[in-house]
């Protein structure tokens, strides 16, 4: 009997494209950026990038050995939760703390709650919040060069110029994988090209935080102030790779748009009004929590369908 | 099993108000960051909750039913009072670090709960049982939370370095807001991973009832109540 009279329930076209398939496109995205970070802070960095995705991934195995649940490790997004969590650790930090991050990531914020597909936060931002909060002082100590200095971020904080330049090109003080614009952003136009990420998420993102940095940053319209906003911390590399994620962004249109502008608003209010000079990763993980109620409110019509009128009774 | 023991063995096992009843949340989150200050809410809820179950024990059939809460809310409030005042003169640091949650032992459910589905039907020396059991319970469970999140997030037992500062970074968070609600879903994880075990091996742990009336049909938990199947069926 031919495949062809052999009816399925739907979906009846399948997209080429596998967990697997897209995961490895996200990793050879993120390689400039790693490959960067390590040499520009040396070994500790690539043996905390390995040991972060040895961690995840392990850990990852191991509980489904537990849970006797079939392994998912081949579908290498414990390797990019991994890859990602490492590029946003500071280099400096105890290889054994990226180890309960990656631990924490897989097993806390992904395993437990289901698994890939099921978690409702990004397990390498909810690991790195985890660490920021459990090892404050390890994780904002940045040093470059071997001299522990202020991230960029923090000297703009404090009133001091900086050099957007060496931002773009990545030699700063901050974690592994966010200092260098460029290399994140290659990774990133080659993840548009194939198709894996859709720009209307990192798009909104970006303009509605440059608006709020305009309207409520302080300084006017500072070119150089709002490109050394733009360009530091880990706004980049969230914009494009994090608040991206499939699992935990808005899937329909006008839920995009929506979500980008949370993240905007809520970076810039961190940044602008919070403790920390970075607020990256909290925005993210805010706003993935309301992924679900954005999603109710954005659902498009379906063809054909007509708005329901009020009968008067 | 003599009624007695049964009630103790209710309390601190079979409905352990932290792991099994969820009751009592509030003070179970927020003062559990040290093994002593759980200890000491523990113990002071278990003396509230031994007298309360006594005076409204022997008052039960005094209170008219139309104002029981107004009258059980009198008595709590005037035996917190005390151990507030007592705890004042002779526990100062304690008392300071628990702050405000020792005069909210006045709104705890544990107490209430206690109060309403089981003092005020019951004789009582059976009730002193079931406050002691209860209290003992709920000892236990914030002793073992703030145990855990001292011994992580400090390195510390007791108050007692137990992990040199030297090798051993303290992780935080554990001492912080989230960790509370961490170590209390490992825990009463753990504590369904015991009935489950029970259960497999024939000799189940009762379900939980949970009641605070023992009316099924009024109940708004009904839906979710493991305990009532038994009864209906």
């Amino acid at each position: 009997m031919s495949d062809l009279y052999h009816v399925s329930s739907s979906p009846h076209v399948r997209d080429k494209d596998t967990t697997s398939k897209i995961m490895l496109y996200v990793i050879i995205a993120l390689l400039p950026a790693s490959i960067f970070g390590i040499i520009n802070f040396g070994l500790h960095a690539l043996l905390l990038i390995l040991v972060t995705i040895a961690s995840c991934v392990a850990s990852e195995w191991i509980f489904e050995k537990i849970v006797h649940k079939k392994s998912t490790i081949n579908d290498l997004s414990a390797v990019v939760t991994g890859l990602l969590l490492a590029l946003n650790l500071p280099p400096t930090l105890p290889w054994w703390e990226a180890v309960i991050g990656g631990v924490f990531a897989i097993v806390i914020v992904k395993m437990l709650f289901g698994g890939l597909g099921q978690n409702f936060m990004n397990p390498a931002l909810g690991a790195r919040c985890f660490l920021l909060i459990a090892f404050a002082a390890d994780m904002t100590k940045f040093a470059f060069d071997g001299v522990t200095g202020a991230t960029p971020l923090a000297q703009i904080r404090a009133g001091e110029d900086v050099n957007v330049m060496d931002m773009l090109i990545g030699r700063t003080a901050g974690t592994i994988g966010e200092t260098s614009v460029i290399c994140i952003l290659i990774g990133a136009i080659f993840l548009i090209l194939m198709g894996v990420i859709d720009l209307r998420i990192p798009a909104t993102y970006i303009i509605t935080f440059v608006i709020f940095i305009l309207l409520f940053g302080g300084h006017g319209f500072d070119g150089n102030y709002i490109a050394a906003q733009l360009c530091g911390g880990g706004l980049m590399l969230g914009a494009f790779f994090m608040a991206t994620d499939y699992v935990t962004s808005p899937i329909t249109p006008t839920g995009k748009i929506i979500f980008g502008i949370c993240l905007g608003v809520l970076t810039g209010l961190f940044r602008v009004c919070g403790a920390n000079a970075e607020g990256v990763s909290f925005a993210i993980i805010l706003s993935n929590l309301l992924v679900p109620i954005i999603e109710k409110f954005t659902v498009p019509k379906a063809f054909g369908q007509v708005k329901e009128v009020k009968k008067d009774e | 099993m003599n009624k007695n023991v049964e009630r103790l063995y209710n309390g601190i096992i079979k409905e352990n108000p932290t792991f099994v009843l969820m009751l009592g949340m509030c003070p179970t989150l927020a003062v559990t960051s040290s093994a002593i200050n759980g200890l000491g809410m523990g113990l002071s809820t278990t003396v509230v909750l031994i007298l309360s179950n006594l005076l409204i024990s022997a008052f039960r059939k005094v209170i008219p039913n139309g104002v029981r809460m107004p009258a059980y809310i009198v008595i709590v409030a005037s035996l917190v009072t005390i151990v507030q005042f007592v705890m004042e003169a002779y526990t100062p640091s304690l008392s300071a670090s628990l702050g405000v949650y020792i005069p909210l032992i006045v709104v705890n459910c544990i107490i209430l709960g206690r109060a309403e589905s089981y003092a005020s039907k019951n004789p009582i020396v059976l009730s002193i049982f079931d406050g002691i059991g209860m209290g003992l319970g709920f000892t236990v469970g914030l002793t073992s939370i703030g145990l855990v999140r001292e011994f992580l997030g400090a390195g510390q037992l007791f108050g007692h370095q137990v992990l040199s500062l030297d090798w051993f970074t303290p992780i935080t968070i554990f001492v912080m807001a989230p960790g509370a609600f961490l170590v209390l879903a490992f825990l009463v994880a753990g504590m369904n991973i015991i009935r489950k075990k029970m259960d497999a091996k024939g000799k189940p742990l009762a379900a939980p009832s949970g009641c605070l009336t023992g009316d099924c049909a009024s109940c708004g938990q009904s839906a979710m109540c493991t305990g009532k199947k038994a009864k209906t069926e």
